[in-house]
């Protein structure tokens, strides 16, 4: 048990573990919204939009997460209105945001010394370096998330499965719609600092997908998705730590082959399964 | 005594919808007219719906079926006329409800068809609060009208195609519409299933509630409804199946596709874009 509990010696890694945990938790369970309502897209340009956002507030020195919720909240007035009008199709408008904005903050993160490294941590994330006001901002972060969702669970549930309904039931749908958006904007912030800008959906699509083959319920799709979440995390900072490869694509790793363990083998839905049919024994007619 | 109804209905606004004025029909279209741009879906209709009727809706495609099912809903808005629900705006009301196409609904999407019956119950639940035994009562009693208490903890994926319809009625009731309007509630259904739904339609109507099914199927709308709306862009004629399926209505309505066989209608509409 002791390569479980020597790194938890060390204060950094004690902090990157409840990171990781907590990023575990929380991405899968936005991210099961993400994937029952097919915006993983959106949700990947929201995380490479927030940059020029973060890296201002970075170099100015207000908290990340403002810089990051005022480019999330602009970004998708931006996309809306875009895409409204009929101007460009949904995507296409989000495609066009999503590289402009990412390149200007790449730009202004460039101009400025220490940009390699900084760059580094803001695309793929540094569990490792996570601070205990990191640690704090986003454990409170993340309680607001988790309460929008309980607090607004029931018409969230209603706008995702079914807008004509939600309008009939007098429902404000597009500000359900934009809520959604901002949490996703939020969990970004959070999980910045364990995966990073470009490992971002992995972390919000791969443990709620998996999750996906292994129930068709709500709520048990959020907590699946949230083990199969903590689970990666933790797991991928202990082989960080000893493997030496850097935590964010090493949390992402375990994840994603979690994702293929569970697309192969589920019962039901997996792959081998649907294959060669159900045992025989169960089959009422044999 | 009327001023003490208006009273406690007003009272009731914000969970109930808009008041229901007592002399208001429940659906009243005076000289509508809807455009998308300078397109108009539907021109001057003029038409009222009582309590308890059973009407198909029957048209050719781009007839403005849909368009006229926004309107009812208040999804849309009259680009010029009036429509009211109960004497007032549809769109300000929680007592109409849309049981949406079967092949527009995500079947996999994670939910039983206690949650989505439960759905219907939104608006009434209210904001920040959760389900209590009142609403599990009224979902129960819901699925007991359309016939499908034991289907109650399916996935709604595992359903076949006539209980998919009867589940998305019982969350109408749940809803505690008035008004239901069905969008092709029987295209692909065998006829077994076809049976099913009408019988709950007919429960449901002899209720007091009123359904509206738009429909491609001119036989079926002929022997099943006694009411029929025959659309195409404007309203060509409504009422009783044998005067609104009169030879000159349905050319007027269908133009050169529609062929009468053997005392039975085909209209090919479903295939010409």
């Amino acid at each position: 048990m002791s390569f479980i509990t020597d790194p938890l010696t060390y204060s950094f890694f004690q902090r990157a573990l409840i990171a990781a945990l907590l990023v575990g938790v929380l991405c899968p369970v936005l991210g099961t919204y993400v994937v029952l309502r097919g915006m993983a897209f959106l949700g990947d340009a929201l995380a490479h939009i927030i940059l020029p956002g973060v890296v201002i507030a970075f170099l100015t020195g207000i908290p990340l997460v403002i810089g990051a919720l005022v480019m999330g909240v602009l970004t998708a007035f931006g996309i809306g209105a875009l895409s409204e009008r009929s101007l460009l199709r949904e995507d296409s408008a989000i495609g066009v945001i999503f590289a402009g904005a990412f390149a200007l903050g790449i730009a202004m993160l460039s101009a400025t010394d220490g940009y390699a490294v900084d760059l580094t941590h803001f695309l793929f994330g540094n569990l490792l370096g996570v601070s205990a006001a990191d640690l704090w901002t986003m454990l409170g972060l993340s309680v607001v998330v988790f309460g929008v969702i309980v607090l607004f669970y029931k018409e969230l549930l209603v706008v995702s499965f079914d807008q004509t309904l939600a309008r009939t039931l007098r429902l404000p749908v597009r500000f359900y719609d934009y809520l959604l958006l901002v949490l996703i904007a939020i969990t970004i912030v959070v999980a910045l600092n364990a995966v990073g800008i470009s490992l971002m959906l992995a972390m919000i699509v791969t443990p709620a997908a998996a999750a996906s083959f292994l129930t068709k319920q709500l709520r048990p799709m959020m907590l699946i998705g949230a083990a199969i979440g903590a689970f990666s995390g933790a797991v991928g900072l202990y082989a960080s730590f000893y493997l030496n490869i850097a935590s964010g694509p090493a949390v992402v790793l375990v994840a994603t082959a979690i994702f293929v363990l569970i697309f192969l083998f589920a019962p039901e839905q997996g792959v081998i399964y649907r294959w060669i049919g159900p045992a025989p024994a169960i089959r009422p007619n044999a | 005594m009327a001023q003490i109804t208006a009273t406690v209905s007003k009272n009731k606004e914000d969970i109930y919808g808009a008041e229901h004025l007592p002399d208001a029909s429940l659906f009243d279209a005076a000289d509508v007219t809807v455009s998308y741009g300078a397109q108009d879906a539907l021109r001057n209709l003029s038409f009222t719906l009582k309590k308890g009727e059973q009407v198909a809706v029957v048209g050719p495609n781009g007839a403005g079926k849909s368009t006229l099912f926004k309107l009812i809903v208040g999804e849309l808005a009259p680009t010029s006329g009036r429509a009211t629900l109960h004497g007032s705006d549809p769109a300000e009301h929680l007592c109409v409800a849309y049981v949406p196409q079967r092949q527009s609904v995500d079947w996999n999407f994670p939910v039983t068809v206690e949650d989505v019956v439960m759905m219907g119950r939104t608006a009434k639940i209210g904001l920040f609060r959760w389900a209590r035994q009142h609403d599990r009562d009224i979902v129960q009693q819901s699925l007991e009208r359309v016939n499908a208490t034991h289907l109650a903890k399916k996935q709604i994926g595992e359903l076949s195609g006539g209980q998919q319809q009867r589940v998305f009625i019982a969350r109408a009731l749940a809803q505690e519409a008035e008004l239901l309007l069905l969008d092709e509630p029987l295209a692909g259904l065998d006829l077994p299933s076809q049976e099913q739904v009408f019988e709950v339609l007919d429960n449901v109507t002899d209720s007091g509630i009123t359904a509206i099914v738009a429909t491609h199927d001119l036989n079926m709308a002929a022997r099943r409804f006694d009411k029929i709306l025959l659309l195409n862009g404007r309203l060509i004629a409504l009422g009783r199946p044998e005067e609104v399926l009169t030879a000159d209505n349905l050319v007027v309505a269908y133009g050169g596709h529609l062929h009468a066989q053997d005392g039975i209608l085909i209209a090919d509409s479903c295939c010409d874009h």
